[in-house]
């Protein structure tokens, strides 16, 4: 873990600190010295890590909060009495950690959902075939998230009432709650806690979306430092645009410059990056699941089965 | 007065002279880039920017002061390299001189390599100090005479002349390095050498100029995945089978030319896991080997990296077997230092002649000696100020923190455009070179 306490500029500064030496070094006399350049290249990789790290805190954060907000909102307006009751007792819990005290309602249904305990339903069995194809993409990216979000974001299809693969809360009463998402096709059963994808049509552009940048990483240093220039631009995957998973939409963003300069010296130090692949794969994969998790602001007409 | 170290508990450090413009203008040209013993100690010779070695040669101990060494004076100066332009990748190549290595003295002339960035050169430094005279049939300015005016013969005659120090280039060793050398070293069998760069080594025999071998190269398939450089290379000085070179990453790797032709493979890697409490952004920098030195007993070695020196048993892999934090007060401030591009600073460092010393340079004129044997360091500071003739240096402190003292001087008033990179110590006795950015310092043990 970076200590970025005893630095006084913080990790944007750096990184356009860095971005201006290697600028720099073009016409420095005698040529561009190799291991300067790769030094720089590592503060880069570092601010970074620490800017992203800081991004990917705020937007969860924000995420949740609206999510909360517009997800109570619409199901409020949808059913306002019937889980008003079964939700209320998770209220304190589910409604985000900055202390949005909405009524719980579905919110609940919908949110990081260890506390979830909820409803028997009919379980509505997906179709297998779509979720192939992705679980093995899927599984790359999404594979070290967090157990109580995101067990098998990518799961393949498995069988109706099986909830062995669980893993934690084995001993759980199994309970389940299935939602089909019209707007997406996407049918969320959570279970025990667990939220499973079933049918991931647009999940797949989601987990695409959050992976390409880190096989971009690896292939080529103009992604990653393209990466830095698209963090301000990112905008979550909301309901609406959920197919348009901006974070693969780097065209518009204004790194040709940027990524002439790293060019330069003819090498992509996505070495670096590498290193970092484990790292950096648990957070694509984190954020996989935030923007699955954002797509639960999608149920503009969710069905909710019990 | 407590010692103040540097070979001993009683050590004390005078000014001896210096060398170089006064002016506080400093001519880029001027900026000394390597100082270098010879093996005897009798000569010193300096490596600037401008390509220009300068050989100073310490005069005979005078009979009327027996207890004063001599003092080094010029002794030849030669345009080593000149700027150059690579047309091929509309490059240009630095003048600057980075290595001098001397060699073994042989005969009556001295050898030297020196380097810039792309060639390296072996200079022959000899004396005439006697010409021959009466030729038959030319004049004494060198006109051909007439042969019908020539009427006796004579036997030419050595006569004795000023003294005359030549310098000429018996070697140039070239278009072997795609990237920056860094670093050569003269093998212990004084036939061949190795020349470092960023990602390669290469072995060289002194007679031969239009091939090398390369010995080590470290340049992944793919350059995006490059992770480190090559630093620093040195032979042992004892076995002419076993160099080590040290990486951008901290780590050092001895190999064994025995082991096979190319020595990609390591027999020893020296690395010191990083202490996680310590990360930063600027972890690698810091962490990055600027210079690596065998001892004269060829039992250890010395690295130094941003801020600290460490002293490897080449019998221990694991960690260093000392440690020596040379301005750890830059810790906080590396920010700044890597903003000013301070942090990426190559110091060097060296030994004494009995290994029982060590001293590297620091900012603001400091430079700091450890003494292994008595625990001991002290800071010392190169200016003009402490310049009188024999005048002991007083040891300088760097306060940290709180209230300063007398005499000491806070973090915030180092002068960081004054820094001490290249520093030498005299084979056999307590003199050693101290390179300003212009100026070169000799100070001596008082006797």
């Amino acid at each position: 873990m970076i200590n970025t306490m005893e630095c006084a500029v913080d990790a944007q500064s750096l990184i356009s600190i860095s971005l201006r030496k290697i600028h720099n070094s073009r016409t420095q006399r005698g040529g561009i010295k190799l291991h300067k350049n790769l030094l720089v290249s590592y503060v880069l990789r570092n601010a970074r890590q620490v800017y992203m790290n800081e991004k990917y805190a705020e937007i969860y954060r924000m995420q949740q909060y609206e999510e909360v907000m517009t997800v109570c909102n619409e199901i409020q307006e949808l059913n306002p009495l019937d889980l008003a009751e079964d939700c209320e007792e998770q209220s304190g819990d589910c409604c985000g950690n900055d202390g949005v005290s909405e009524p719980a309602s579905l919110c609940c249904a919908l949110l990081p959902v260890s506390h979830l305990t909820a409803v028997q339903s009919a379980h509505i069995q997906a179709p297998s075939a779509c979720s192939a194809p992705l679980s093995l993409q899927s599984d790359e990216v999404c594979k070290e998230t967090e157990p109580s979000f995101y067990r098998s974001c990518c799961a393949e299809a498995y069988p109706v009432s099986n909830c062995d693969f669980s893993p934690v809360n084995n001993n759980l009463h199994c309970n389940k709650t299935t939602v089909l998402d019209l707007d997406t096709h996407v049918v969320t059963t959570v279970e025990n806690g667990y939220l499973h994808q079933d049918c991931c049509a647009s999940f797949q552009q989601c987990c695409q979306g959050a992976q390409s940048p880190a096989k971009k990483r690896k292939v080529d240093f103009e992604y990653y430092i393209s990466d830095i220039e698209e963090v301000p631009d990112f905008t979550p995957c909301k309901r609406a645009k959920f197919e348009d998973c901006s974070y693969a939409n780097s065209e518009h963003l204004d790194t040709s410059n940027i990524s002439n300069l790293i060019s330069i010296f003819g090498s992509g130090f996505s070495g670096l990056v590498s290193r970092q692949a484990d790292f950096e794969q648990a957070m694509n994969g984190q954020f996989c699941s935030k923007q699955a998790l954002a797509s639960l602001g999608a149920w503009t007409r969710a069905i909710v089965a019990f | 007065m407590a010692g103040a170290g540097g070979g001993g508990n009683d050590v004390q450090w005078c000014f001896s002279q210096v060398k170089g413009a006064i002016d506080d203008d400093v001519a880029e040209a001027d900026i000394i880039s390597t100082v270098e013993f010879n093996h005897s100690g009798e000569l010193l010779a300096t490596g600037d920017k401008g390509g220009r070695v300068v050989i100073f040669q310490q005069e005979l101990e005078s009979k009327n002061q027996p207890q004063c060494r001599g003092e080094y004076n010029v002794y030849s100066t030669f345009q080593s390299h000149e700027p150059e332009f690579d047309y091929l990748k509309s490059l240009e190549i630095e003048e600057k001189i980075n290595k001098i290595r001397w060699l073994p003295q042989k005969n009556a002339a001295q050898f030297l390599l020196s380097t810039n960035d792309k060639t390296i050169k072996l200079w022959k430094i000899s004396e005439r100090d006697k010409r021959p005279e009466g030729y038959n049939l030319k004049e004494e300015d060198g006109r051909y005479r007439d042969p019908t005016t020539v009427t006796t013969l004579r036997v030419p005659v050595f006569q004795p002349m000023d003294l005359m120090v030549e310098a000429s280039p018996r070697r140039v060793f070239s278009n072997a390095h795609t990237y920056h050398i860094n670093s050569i070293s003269v093998n212990s069998d004084c036939e061949t050498y190795l020349s470092a760069d960023d990602l390669r080594i290469n072995l060289w025999n002194l007679e031969i100029t239009d091939r090398s071998f390369n010995i080590v190269d470290i340049k992944p398939a793919n350059m995006e995945e490059l992770t480190e450089v090559i630093t620093a290379a040195e032979f042992h000085p004892n076995q002419c089978n076993t160099f080590v070179y040290s990486s951008s990453k901290g780590t050092i790797r001895l190999c064994d030319m025995r082991a096979s032709a190319l020595c990609d493979q390591h027999s020893k890697l020296f690395e010191e896991p990083e202490d996680p409490s310590n990360r930063s952004f600027f972890s690698e920098i810091i962490s990055s080997i600027s210079d690596v030195k065998f001892s004269h007993s060829g039992r250890y070695m010395m690295t130094r990296d941003y801020l600290s020196v460490k002293i490897w048993d080449l019998n221990m892999e694991s960690r260093p077997v000392e440690t020596y934090q040379v301005h750890e007060y830059l810790r906080s401030k590396l920010c700044s230092l890597y903003e000013n591009d301070c942090i990426f600073d190559k110091f060097e460092c060296c030994w004494n002649g009995n290994d029982s010393v060590v001293m590297t340079g620091s900012y603001n004129n400091f430079f700091r000696m450890f003494d292994r044997g008595y625990r001991q360091d002290v800071t010392l500071e190169a200016s003009r100020e402490s310049s009188k003739p024999r005048s002991v240096l007083k040891p300088r402190k760097v306060c940290t923190g709180g209230k300063r003292k007398k005499d000491e001087i806070s973090v915030d008033s180092l002068d960081f455009n004054k820094k001490i990179l290249h520093t030498a110590w005299h084979p056999q006795d307590n003199i050693i070179a101290v390179a300003t950015t212009n100026n070169l310092y000799i100070f001596q043990d008082k006797l």
